[in-house]
C-alpha cells in the first residue's frame, strides 16, 4: 500500500447556532444553522465536505451520523460517530485531524446542535438518561428497569450534578479546597459573560453570591452548575494548504490527545484526577510547545468543580492546588489565563455537550475575532473537554497560521 | 425491612434488571448477602459484576463480601425533581469502600443526612424492592 504524504490541518470555518434560548429550533435545525455559517465563514461549499463527524447521543436525539448527514445534504467519504459526552468534539477534532493527514478526507465537518432548553422534559444531557437528567428536569417522569453497570447506580437517585459532587466533596477532603475558590470560577466565567451579548447570564456574580445559592447536592451550589441551554455549533477542518487560500485565517491543529478513565461515576479510580492527566503532556509534546506559552484555555465547565480538575490535570498548577490558582482572578478576560472567554457553561451557553464550543471561541480568539473579549496577540490556545462524569477527557492545541 | 422499603420508596425507584452476569449479586441480596467477584488468576475482587476480571482477563468466581467498608466520598442531595428522590431529599449519595476493594454506590440510610463524613464506617443493610433486594448502607461502629 502506498500511503500518502502525512497532511497538516486546519480549522477554516467555524457557525454558532443561536442560543441561550430558541424555541423554533430543532437539535437538527441548530446543527444546520450552525453549518450553514461555518460554510458562509470560509467561503467554502457543502460539496467541499467529504467527512462528517458527530457525537452520537442517546434517544430520542436522532443525531447520529447517518441521520444527521442525510439531512444536512452531505455524501461523506469517512464518516465518524463517537460519543463520549461533551468531550465528543475535541476527540472528533483528533479523529478528523487524523482523517485528514492520511487523505481519507480532504474536508471535514464537525457538528452539533440541541434544542435541550426548549424542548424541555425530553432534554438529556451530558451522558444523560432519564434518571441523570438535571433536578429541574423530567418531573413527571416515571421510571422502569435499567440493565447493565447503570443498575447499580440509578436506583441510588443519582443524578449529574450529585454525580460531580462526589469529586468536588472527595477534593475538599484531601486538598482543603473551599466553597469560596470553586465559586471564584462560577465568578470569572460570570465575568467573562459580561464580554458576550448572547450570554445567558450577565449579571455581575460575587463569591457571597454563589456560596449563598441553594446547596443542589453538598457541596454544589446552584452557582456552580451550568446553565442548560439550547445552542449548535459547526467546525470545518481541512488541509493547512488549503485553508490558507480560503476567506479567513487559519488556525492550525498542533495536537489533539484524548483519555478515559471510567464510564459510570462509581468506577472513577481517583475522585480527584481526570483523565486532563494522561493525555496532557503527550498534547504539549505534539505541539512543540509549553504551557507557559498557552495565551487563552477553553476548557468544559459544566460544574465548576470540572475547571478545577482540568487545571491541576492539564498542569497550570499542581494537583491540590487548583484552590488558590483560580483565587486571584486569573480566569478572567484580562488575567493571566483567560479562560472561557464567552462565559463558559457556567454563565453562557451548554445545551448538554459543550465542547464544540470551546473548539469555536478558542479559535475566534486566535483569529483576533473576540472583540472586548480578545486576549491580546493570542497566538496558542488550549482547548480541554470532559465527557460523560469526569470519565473522558479530550484535549487539543490550537494555533494561529503564521 | 418493609417498613423500611416504604420509607425508602424503593419500589418506586428505577430498579435493576438482573441478567446472566449479574443474577448471582442480585440472588445474595435476597438472603442478606453481599457476593463480589474474585479472579481466579490475579485475585483482584471487582464490582459491578462483569463476564471476566476488569483487571487481568481472568475467570470469575463469586465470594461472600463482609458488607463493611467506609465512606470514600458522599454527597447530601438536596435537589432531585425526579421521583421518588424528590421526596427523599436531603439524603446521602455515597461511594463505599468495601473492606475487599471495591467500591459501590449507594445511599447511607437511618441517620441524619448531616452527620456523614468521610471516612465513615458502615455495614451492608439490604432493603426490599418488590420481588428485589437493593443495598444499602448504614452507619456502623466499627469491631
Ligand atoms: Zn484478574
Amino acid at each position: 500500500m502506498i500511503r500518502a504524504a502525512w497532511r497538516n490541518a486546519s480549522i477554516a470555518g467555524i457557525g454558532l447556532s443561536d442560543y441561550p434560548v430558541v424555541p423554533n429550533l430543532t437539535s437538527e435545525g441548530h446543527a444546520a444553522l450552525a453549518f450553514g455559517r461555518a460554510l458562509a465563514d470560509s467561503g467554502l461549499h457543502k460539496a467541499d465536505i467529504d467527512g462528517f463527524f458527530c457525537a452520537g447521543n442517546a434517544a430520542p436525539h436522532i443525531e447520529d451520523a447517518e441521520n444527521l448527514a442525510e439531512q444536512l445534504g452531505i455524501r461523506p467519504r469517512f464518516i465518524d460517530n463517537t460519543y463520549t459526552g461533551g468531550s465528543a468534539f475535541e476527540v472528533l477534532l483528533q479523529h478528523a485531524t487524523i482523517a485528514i493527514a492520511a487523505g481519507e478526507c480532504d474536508t471535514a465537518l464537525i457538528v452539533y446542535g440541541s434544542d435541550a432548553r426548549s424542548r424541555g422534559k425530553r432534554t438529556l444531557g451530558s451522558g444523560g438518561v432519564p434518571p441523570m437528567a438535571y433536578p429541574w428536569d423530567l418531573k413527571d417522569y416515571r421510571p422502569s428497569r435499567v440493565g447493565g453497570p447503570m443498575a447499580f447506580e440509578v436506583p441510588f437517585g443519582g443524578n449529574i450534578i450529585s454525580s460531580y459532587a462526589l469529586a468536588a466533596q472527595r477534593h475538599m477532603f484531601e486538598f482543603g479546597t473551599t466553597s469560596e475558590q470553586l465559586a471564584e470560577i462560577a465568578v470569572a466565567m460570570r465575568y467573562n459573560a459580561g464580554f458576550n451579548p448572547s450570554a445567558m447570564y450577565r449579571d455581575p456574580l460575587t463569591v457571597a453570591d454563589v456560596v449563598g445559592s441553594a446547596l443542589i447536592a453538598d457541596p454544589l451550589h446552584r452557582w456552580d452548575c451550568c446553565v442548560v441551554s439550547d445552542g449548535g455549533g459547526a467546525v470545518i477542518i481541512t488541509t493547512t494548504e488549503r485553508a490558507r487560500d480560503l476567506a479567513t485565517h487559519p488556525v492550525n491543529v498542533l495536537s489533539a490527545k484524548n483519555a478515559g478513565t471510567h464510564w459510570n461515576i462509581g468506577q472513577m479510580p481517583d475522585f480527584t484526577r481526570t483523565g486532563a492527566a494522561d493525555c496532557a503532556d503527550a498534547a504539549f509534546e505534539a505541539a512543540g510547545v509549553t504551557r507557559d506559552d498557552i495565551d487563552t484555555l477553553q476548557v468544559y465547565d459544566s460544574f465548576t468543580i470540572t475547571v478545577l480538575l482540568q487545571l491541576e490535570d492539564l498542569g497550570f498548577c499542581a494537583k491540590g492546588e487548583g484552590g488558590a490558582f483560580v483565587s486571584d482572578g486569573k480566569l478572567k478576560v484580562g488575567g493571566a489565563l483567560p479562560t472561557n472567554t464567552d462565559g463558559g457553561g457556567l454563565s453562557s451557553c451548554h445545551p448538554g455537550m459543550r465542547g464544540i464550543f470551546l473548539i469555536i471561541e478558542a479559535v475566534r480568539q486566535l483569529r483576533g475575532d473576540a472583540g472586548e473579549a480578545q486576549t491580546p496577540g493570542a497566538e496558542l490556545a488550549m482547548v480541554s473537554g470532559s465527557g460523560g462524569l469526569l470519565s473522558h477527557l479530550g484535549v487539543a492545541i490550537l494555533g494561529r497560521d503564521r | 425491612m418493609n417498613d423500611l422499603a416504604a420509607e425508602l420508596h424503593t419500589t418506586e425507584r428505577m430498579l435493576p434488571q438482573p441478567d446472566t452476569v449479574s443474577a448471582e449479586f442480585w440472588d445474595g441480596l435476597a438472603v442478606g448477602e453481599l457476593r463480589l467477584q474474585r479472579c481466579t488468576d490475579c485475585d483482584t475482587a471487582q464490582f459491578y459484576p462483569r463476564p471476566t476480571c476488569s483487571t487481568c482477563g481472568g475467570a470469575v468466581e463469586w465470594f461472600v463480601a463482609t458488607g463493611r467498608g467506609e465512606v470514600h466520598t458522599f454527597t447530601v442531595v438536596r435537589a432531585n425533581g425526579v421521583e421518588p428522590f424528590a421526596s427523599l431529599v436531603p439524603y446521602v449519595f455515597a461511594v463505599v469502600q468495601l473492606e475487599e476493594g471495591p467500591r459501590m454506590l449507594t445511599n447511607v440510610i437511618q441517620c441524619d443526612p448531616e452527620s456523614v463524613r468521610i471516612g465513615t464506617h458502615v455495614q451492608l443493610t439490604p432493603v426490599a424492592a418488590g420481588e428485589l433486594v437493593l443495598p444499602f448502607f448504614t452507619p456502623a461502629s466499627r469491631e
